[in-house]
């Protein structure tokens, strides 16, 4: 069906051996741009502003919910130096969503830029523009604002049919069907049943029920979330942005605008992080604004404070399971049901939660009867987005807690238990077919997992043994260890689209221009290594421009772990076509049929060896000997999966319990997954190194926490820690052989399937430590040790 | 006001603000090799040295560094570039936001340390912060520079 596929996916028997099969792909290629970054060059958006900009401050809602009666903005516009203050009614009255998803969104479009209501603390009330920063921040300041203020609704578990209803506005409204109803403060619902779950629970002999509790967490990529804008020579709108989706800002900015597409240019430059933090836009509107305004460049970098309390979170979830089981641990039954919390506005509030169930559930294909269901509510809190894991961490977090009372319940070996139930390559799952990404979702076989092998060698590298989990090494110090499974996918299946295009050039050289974003990730790196290998030169002759909605062709951009497959396998039809292209007019001009023309290590033959034309020559030929003949070769291919092959991993931790003060550390985290083929194997292992200590952070340290009137308590990296150097101990990443045939030279992705264990694999080291099941997170000292005391009480 | 900031070996005249602090002040002057990350000290992007030692120029008010001597990572350009290439052979350049303070900071203890263990090495580093990394590439790539480096 699809001929660009690699031909031949290695036999079992023959594991890949990934160094000899390819020349450039699956080789630890140095990121292409890495010295010029240690050396902090001028990269990224806010290094490159131009210098006559406005500086543009926000004022910020002091309340968590509140109407705004008046905006008196005289004080501020007196100040020298300021040049604008603009408010909701300087904003067209359009809905949107501030979320980078495909079109139409699954988010409701229940957001204005600025709006007479605020609905968190930190919630954007005036936009304001200044030849300085200290002046704008000064003016920002002399902003006059009444408010009427409204009780605030915080507890996400009160949300759903509170009096107080968080979006009263008319006009707000879902782009298709996603449960959206306002008035009961719930943004999204979803459900969904496999055969008949309550009867298959009253019918099983075991049964366990396990609830857990995922707080929000932060992304604090380092970068700030930065923009700047101006008007070109065209009378267009540029918008030079740290975004990861460059398309979807541009379409998202001509709603809310109502303005044409044509007229908006957006760039991305080098990005200092994302996570899922920048699939929205946070700051464009208001240079956008401020540029429009005024005919001049505006840039707005955020404070860090401004990230934590005016960006996105996690999606806090309360995730219940309820399995069936027989007694030889063969599950019958699987129940997830799910409370979300979106916060204020409800981007990807739909998406990440059906994926707690889409991303988990078919892990275990062999239950008769599965169930999936909830509610994503509105609460005065700061919205919830996209964040690495996307929903599968949580409903994971879930899952794997349950799995692992069940293993406990039966006296099995949790590991065992797993093998017994988890999917296998050449299965399917039903869940594939009905859930989707907020629609229904793709059948699909499993082409490639190799979680069996991860399991195997994860098991040696810990030194499992499942009669000895726990053991005491000094006076209560206890180390214990705990494990847990995980997939995630590569990319949305028939949304997510991804474009290359390729053009030969004088020299030999090609000019490899992709929509795909790099965040951080190498993606520049790894797409150059796939038009590299295809096109049998060295990277070296690869350059690589990416991410402009003026230059680089379509992209949906870099979320849902879609870059590898989707932009990859882009990248990989473009340059087939491209290859064939220059066989073709090479054979034009020696006068034989292309397939008599051999091409290799940057030469063309004619098979009788009578004649032959390198590349370097041959460029200048068609650029500029040739005559009529003479013509630019270049290739333009996009790619759109039909199917999402998950990368697998199988996790393995060692903790060690503090019982005297609750403190847990983690002294060795083992990762074995299963990418396919690692297209370049260091930067894939340290994408899984990056999210296994993210999930860390999650299972241990970071929490978004609040005051009682809403106000963000953790809003500085002093009161959010994520992990420094010295917090882990070992974590440990190997890859498998995979070779997955419908991706590009058999990859999968890697972004994010690292973070979705440390929570549950956490949560079980302590439970096979302490015989203490926690369910709250972060597991901080003084949770464990509460429950310690508890238990003892009891 | 105005002060005078000696900033790789280079004389520059700024303006600046009474409380404002160095990495502010940098940037303005082009020096856009400082980054801000954290803004409260945490984070150690924007680490300079002052006087040859490591600091963290977002909690350092500009003032105080009137006649002292300023490198950034681009002062010690070459030992940078020698780092770099094992960085990015580890992978472990990632987003690379973190990197120009990460890497000055490494070169500071290059010279303070005489052949670190790793507990020293994560000790010395512990507030060079990475959301990327994962830190195990990181010391992977410091571990092979020092030894390169001994040599």
């Amino acid at each position: 069906m699809r001929n660009y596929h690699s031909p031949t996916p290695p036999t079992a028997d023959a594991p890949l051996e990934a160094t000899e099969k390819f020349k450039v792909v699956a080789h630890d290629v140095s990121k292409v741009d890495g010295e010029g970054l240690v050396l902090g060059r001028p990269a990224y958006t806010d290094d490159l502003a131009p210098e006559n900009a406005l500086y543009v401050k926000l004022v910020r809602s002091p309340h968590a919910f509140a109407r705004i009666l008046s905006i008196d903005p005289s004080a501020a516009l007196a100040l020298p130096g300021v040049a604008c203050v603009l408010t909701w009614k300087d904003c067209p009255r359009v809905p949107i969503t501030r979320a980078g998803q495909g079109n139409p969104e699954p988010s409701p479009h229940d957001r204005f830029i600025l709006d007479e209501y605020v609905r968190y603390v930190g919630d954007e009330v005036a936009v304001v523009a200044a030849e300085s920063e200290a002046i704008a921040e000064k003016a920002a300041s002399l902003v006059k604002v009444d408010y009427e203020v409204l009780n605030p609704v915080l507890d996400f578990e009160e949300a759903l049919d509170n009096p107080v209803v968080i979006h009263p506005e008319p006009g707000i409204h879902e782009m298709f069907p996603i449960g959206f109803e306002p008035k009961r403060n719930i943004a999204a619902a979803y459900h969904m049943e496999i055969g008949d779950v309550e009867q298959e629970l009253a019918a099983s002999p075991v049964r366990v029920e396990t609830t857990v509790h995922t707080q929000a967490q932060q992304h604090v990529a380092l970068e700030a979330h930065a923009a700047f804008s101006y008007i070109d020579l065209q009378g267009r709108l540029v918008i030079v942005t740290s975004t990861q989706n460059p398309w979807h800002t541009r379409r998202l900015l001509g709603l809310a605008f109502q303005m044409p597409l044509r007229k908006i240019r957006v760039v991305k430059p080098r990005i200092g992080g994302g996570f899922g933090g920048k699939q929205h836009i946070h700051v464009e509107p208001y240079v956008a604004m401020v540029t429009m305004r005024t005919g001049k460049p505006a840039r707005l970098a955020l404070t860090r404070r401004e990230v934590f309390e005016a960006t996105f979170t996690r999606h806090e979830m309360r995730v219940k399971v309820r399995l069936g089981a027989n007694p030889d641990g063969m599950l019958r039954a699987i129940d997830m049901q799910v409370l979300s919390n979106t916060g204020a506005y409800g981007e990807h509030a739909l998406t990440t939660f059906m994926v707690a169930g889409s991303k988990t559930l078919p892990l275990y294909n062999k239950a008769v009867a599965v169930r999936f269901g909830g509610h994503v509510v509105y609460t005065n809190k700061v919205s919830a987005g996209a964040y690495r894991g996307y929903g599968a961490i949580q409903g994971l977090t879930g899952l794997e807690a349950a799995m692992d009372e069940l293993a406990h319940k039966l006296a099995m070996d949790p590991v065992e238990l797993r093998r017994k139930n988890m999917l296998h390559e050449g299965e399917t799952s039903e869940v594939f077919r009905i859930m989707g990404e907020g629609t229904e979702g793709v059948a699909m076989n499993i082409e490639s997992c190799k979680l069996e092998e991860c399991i195997a060698r994860g098991k040696e590298l810990i030194r499992w043994d499942p009669d000895h989990l726990v053991r005491e090494v000094a006076p209560g110090i206890l180390r214990a260890k705990g494990m847990a499974i995980a997939m995630q996918g590569s990319g949305i299946p028939l949304i997510d689209m991804g474009s290359a295009r390729i053009e030969f050039q004088d020299g030999g050289f090609f000019k490899l221009h992709v929509g795909a974003t790099d965040l951080g990730t190498g993606s520049d790196t790894i797409l150059a290594q796939i038009a590299a290998e295809e096109l049998g030169v060295d990277m070296d002759d690869i350059v690589v421009h990416s991410s402009d909605t003026d230059h680089t062709p379509f992209d949906v951009g870099a979320y849902a772990s879609s870059t590898t497959y989707v932009s990859g396998s882009a990248v990989l039809k473009a340059a087939r076509s491209l290859k064939a292209k220059l066989i073709e007019a090479v054979a034009e001009k020696l006068g034989v049929a292309p397939e008599d023309i051999v091409y290799k290590g940057k030469i063309f033959m004619t098979t009788d060896g009578t004649k032959e034309l390198s590349l370097d020559d041959f460029s200048y030929d068609t650029l500029y000997h040739d005559g009529e003949k003479m013509k630019t070769i270049e290739a333009t291919e996009s790619f759109t999966g039909d199917k999402s092959p998950p990368p697998y991993l199988a996790a393995f931790v060692e903790i060690e319990l503090d019982t005297e003060t609750g403190k847990v550390d983690v002294i060795d985290y083992v990762v074995v997954a299963d990418v396919g083929t690692p297209i370049n194997p260091k930067l894939a292992k340290i994408q899984i190194e990056g999210g296994v200590l993210q999930g860390i952070g999650m299972a241990l340290y970071e929490d978004v926490r609040y005051s009682d009137a809403g106000h963000m308590l953790s809003h500085t990296m002093m009161t959010y820690p994520i992990p420094s150097r010295e917090d882990v101990g070992r974590i440990t990443v190997e890859i498998v052989d995979s070779y997955e045939p419908s991706g590009p030279f058999g990859a999968k992705s890697a972004g994010e399937i690292g973070i979705d264990t440390p929570p549950p694999a956490i949560a079980n080291a302590i439970r096979n430590a302490v015989g203490i099941r926690l369910t709250e997170y972060p597991f901080t000292p003084e949770r464990v040790l509460m429950a310690l005391k508890a238990a003892k009480a009891k | 006001m105005t002060i005078r900031l000696n900033v790789n070996g280079k004389q520059n005249t700024i303006d600046c603000q009474a409380g404002e602090m160095l990495t502010e002040v940098l940037r303005r002057a082009g020096y856009l090799e400082v980054k801000k990350g954290c803004d409260t000290g945490n984070c150690g992007a924007c680490t300079v040295l002052v006087d040859g030692k490591p600091v963290l120029s977002c909690s350092y008010l500009a003032a105080r560094a009137e006649g002292r001597e300023i490198t950034t990572i681009q002062g010690l350009a070459e030992e940078a570039r020698a780092f770099a290439r094992f960085l990015t052979a580890e992978g472990a350049d990632q987003c690379g936001f973190c990197a120009p303070g990460f890497a000055l900071t490494v070169l500071s203890m290059k010279k303070e340390l005489h052949n670190p263990d790793e507990a020293e090495i994560r000790h010395y580093l512990a507030g060079n912060l990475c959301r990327c990394s994962g830190y195990e590439g990181q010391i992977r790539a410091i571990k092979k520079y020092l030894e390169a480096e001994h040599a």
